[in-house]
């Protein structure tokens, strides 16, 4: 039984709140622009308040590993900010039992023209660690980072993954009693994540606090003891991880529960679909994704139905579509019919996707958009690493493989 | 893969009920302390938190103890400032000499071969060189110490630490360069045959009075530049038109009567007028006028101080 001794952070109705510029009237011409200016020069942007956080109360203790998930722009960052001392709160206030240090955005404060082992030293006193920590710490961040060859060399002849390493190299072996992880773990190759992800368990093991935001499901379930959800600025819900996740993803589709959601349904209405649920919140890019569905009669029967799935990525792109005929399934007519529809291929890339079912006989019978989201583990199936841009521009990944003739593969 | 990822997750989960089932109990054990807090106090049994985080917490004392305990910071920020100046250069260090000795024989030039003023009897390159050292470290304090806020924004709006390490982590870098400056010096005082007399010891003062004053209008500038990016434009121009302002290749004796008392209202007259008469035995030692530039330089940071430290908890949101 935890007493309040053992807190490591005590939040209280935390709220921050930023001035956001409001569109001003739009000068077109140079000339426009100065008139105006010299109407008024003082004069500044009118500014709409924006709270990013508000009345934030949670308390975390000694060991934990907290996670803290929600949509973009829910506060996430804002949070992780003004826990780290970089920007202040507007209101109440948070207290720490410890030093705070922040794993960064990857290679913040990294300088391309200073060589690794100089880069070692500069982002370790960033972080807020004294030379002497990062002497005896030197080896260690070298073993564990993999680039002992490449010391000497300026990082900005590193391959985006060896920069990435010793990032985080660098960052894993802060001392401080409380750690702020950002989406870190959103980079590098399979093998690195998990080593990173582990690194992260034995920090946790050590008794240190841990906080934890990340677009990745998979990262959240495997290293957070708790989880914190935000949406618009305030605490959603806070608990056990497994309960937060699913709360995460439910909130991507609660804009299209009941109401909303018939409005967008087109069709006859004979049939309706249930729900259609994923087999998993998150699935690996190369494994199977298998969805649950139940359909109830509503009208008069019809012979036989056409099933169609489509997985539709979030900009709005209709990445495959499944027809149940291409099966050989033709189902007949009852009261209430489930089953599940797999989707072995294509490699989805990361990210979050909406599947899209529909019923046909004839003519259209029921078509429910957004019928259940899914997320793609950032964890890539491939077994090295290389540029993340060039992997962005294809809308699926390829499952294949190169052959030089006479050279084998490493 | 997946597998044992999933695997993992299990073995975790097991590992971590403890924490959790604890978790929930604590919640509610906890729901009394949402109640405001009397300042300072602990929370029932629990010790004093290292430190409490609010709005106007960042507090307007100057932190020279944070400044301590970041320390290493200052040195890698200023060891990152001195190896990257001269990298991929093919002169190097070279450049360090190059810049006071190519200006003050620009500058001595115009001054005493076209314009003739006169240089109390000091030889002209040697009369501007000596004035080139105290003007190079006040104009580079000054342009870099400005702008390093704005340079160094993503590290700003990422992590914490004591913003002002940033403006002072300019100066090792610029004493260094004069370090080096300095040692040609020696070699042109050698080359004309001047010895140093026991006023050379008034030369630290003076450096520190030029840094002080330095630094004291960089800190006003970039709390002020965070928000108005004019300043940037501002503080180039203005430095361009101080260099004819102040006495660097000229004497102030060739300046009119009538005219000094504004002149010397530049703090900068007095500290390279008696910069040279440390260095050379030029001209006069004018206590007085080293007074007021000191008195300027003690007033100009302090300001700057109150200013910076006023600015530093709302950087991160504008800049």
């Amino acid at each position: 039984m935890p007493t309040s001794s053992n807190l490591a952070i005590q939040v209280r109705g935390l709220g921050k709140k930023y001035l956001v510029a409001r569109t001003k009237e739009k000068h077109t011409t140079l000339a426009e622009a100065a008139l105006s200016k010299a109407k008024n020069p003082l004069k500044r942007n009118e500014r709409d308040e924006f709270w990013a956080l508000r009345d934030l109360d949670f308390d975390v203790f000694k060991g934990d590993v907290l996670g803290i998930i929600g949509r973009n722009g829910a506060g996430k960052s804002t949070l992780l900010k003004v826990m780290s001392q970089i920007t202040e709160p507007t209101t109440g206030e948070i207290r720490l039992w410890g030093r705070v240090g922040s794993l960064l955005e990857v290679g913040t404060g990294f300088h391309p023209e200073l060589t690794g082992r100089e880069n070692i030293y500069l982002n370790g006193a960033i972080l807020g660690m004294s030379k002497r920590d990062i002497q005896s710490q030197f080896d260690q961040i070298v073993a564990f980072s993999g680039v002992e060859k490449f010391l000497e060399t300026p990082v900005k002849r590193y391959s985006s993954g060896m920069y990435v390493r010793l990032a985080f190299a660098v960052a894993a072996h802060l001392s401080s009693e409380i750690l702020v992880v950002d989406e870190v773990l959103a980079v590098g190759d399979a093998e690195f994540q998990r080593k990173c992800l582990g690194k992260m368990q034995d920090v946790a093991q050590t008794g240190r606090t841990v906080l934890f935001v990340s677009h990745s499901m998979q990262a959240v379930s495997r290293l957070c003891s708790r989880a914190i959800v935000l949406n618009n600025g305030m605490v959603d819900f806070q608990g056990g991880v497994k309960e937060a996740v699913d709360r995460y993803i439910r909130l991507g589709t609660s804009p299209d529960d009941d109401e909303t959601s018939l409005k967008r349904r087109h069709g006859s209405g004979h049939y309706r679909f249930d729900w259609v649920r994923p087999a998993l919140p998150v699935f690996a890019t190369d494994e199977a994704k298998e969805f649950r569905f139940s359909i109830t009669r509503q009208g008069d029967n019809l012979s036989r139905l056409i099933l169609w799935a489509d997985i539709v990525s979030e900009n709005e792109q209709i990445i495959a579509h499944l027809d149940s005929r291409l099966d050989g399934v033709h189902p007949r007519d009852a009261e209430k019919l489930t089953g599940a529809f797999t989707f072995s291929t294509p490699w989805l890339k990361p990210g979050r996707y909406r599947v899209d079912v529909t019923i046909r006989s004839n003519g259209l019978i029921d078509h429910l958009e957004g019928a259940c989201w899914f997320e793609i583990s950032p964890v890539l199936p491939y077994r090295h690493t290389v540029q993340l841009y060039e992997m962005n521009k294809p809308l699926v990944l390829a499952d294949g493989t190169w052959r030089v003739d006479g050279q084998p593969n490493e | 893969m997946c597998q044992s990822a999933r695997l993992t997750f299990a073995v975790l989960r097991q590992g971590k009920s403890v924490a959790s089932l604890s978790f929930l109990g604590s919640m509610t054990s906890n729901l009394p302390a949402s109640e405001p807090l009397p300042g300072g106090s602990p929370v029932s049994d629990s010790p004093r938190p290292r430190q409490i985080l609010k709005a106007g917490s960042g507090g307007t004392s100057l932190n020279i103890h944070e400044i301590w305990l970041y320390r290493d910071l200052l040195w890698a920020l200023s060891s990152r400032e001195i190896k990257l100046r001269y990298r991929q250069t093919a002169l190097g260090v070279i450049w360090v000499i190059i810049q006071p000795l190519l200006g003050a024989g620009v500058l001595s030039f115009v001054f005493n071969r076209v314009a003739k003023l006169s240089t109390d009897g000091v030889p002209p390159i040697l009369f501007t060189y000596a004035g080139m050292l105290i003007w190079n470290v006040f104009n580079a304090t000054l342009g870099k110490a400005s702008s390093v806020l704005v340079s160094n924004a993503s590290l700003i709006s990422k992590v914490y630490f004591p913003r002002l390490c940033l403006p002072l982590s300019v100066v090792l870098p610029i004493l260094l360069d004069l370090g080096v400056a300095m040692c040609l010096l020696l070699v042109m005082l050698f080359y004309y045959g001047i010895m140093p007399t026991i006023a050379v010891l008034l030369w630290p003062v003076i450096l520190f009075a030029t840094l002080l004053i330095a630094l004291g209008l960089s800190l006003i500038a970039s709390s002020l530049m965070v928000s108005y990016r004019d300043v940037q434009y501002v503080i180039p121009f203005v430095l361009s038109l101080l260099v004819y302002a102040s006495p660097v290749g000229y004497s102030v004796k060739n300046v009119p009567l009538w005219a000094q008392k504004f002149y010397n209202l530049n703090p900068l007259v007095a500290l390279l007028g008696n910069s040279r008469y440390a260095l050379l035995g030029a001209g006069q030692f004018d206590p007085g006028g080293l007074l007021y530039s000191l008195t300027i330089g003690v007033v100009v940071f302090f300001i700057g101080m109150k200013c910076f430290k006023n600015m530093e908890r709302k950087f991160a949101d504008v800049i």
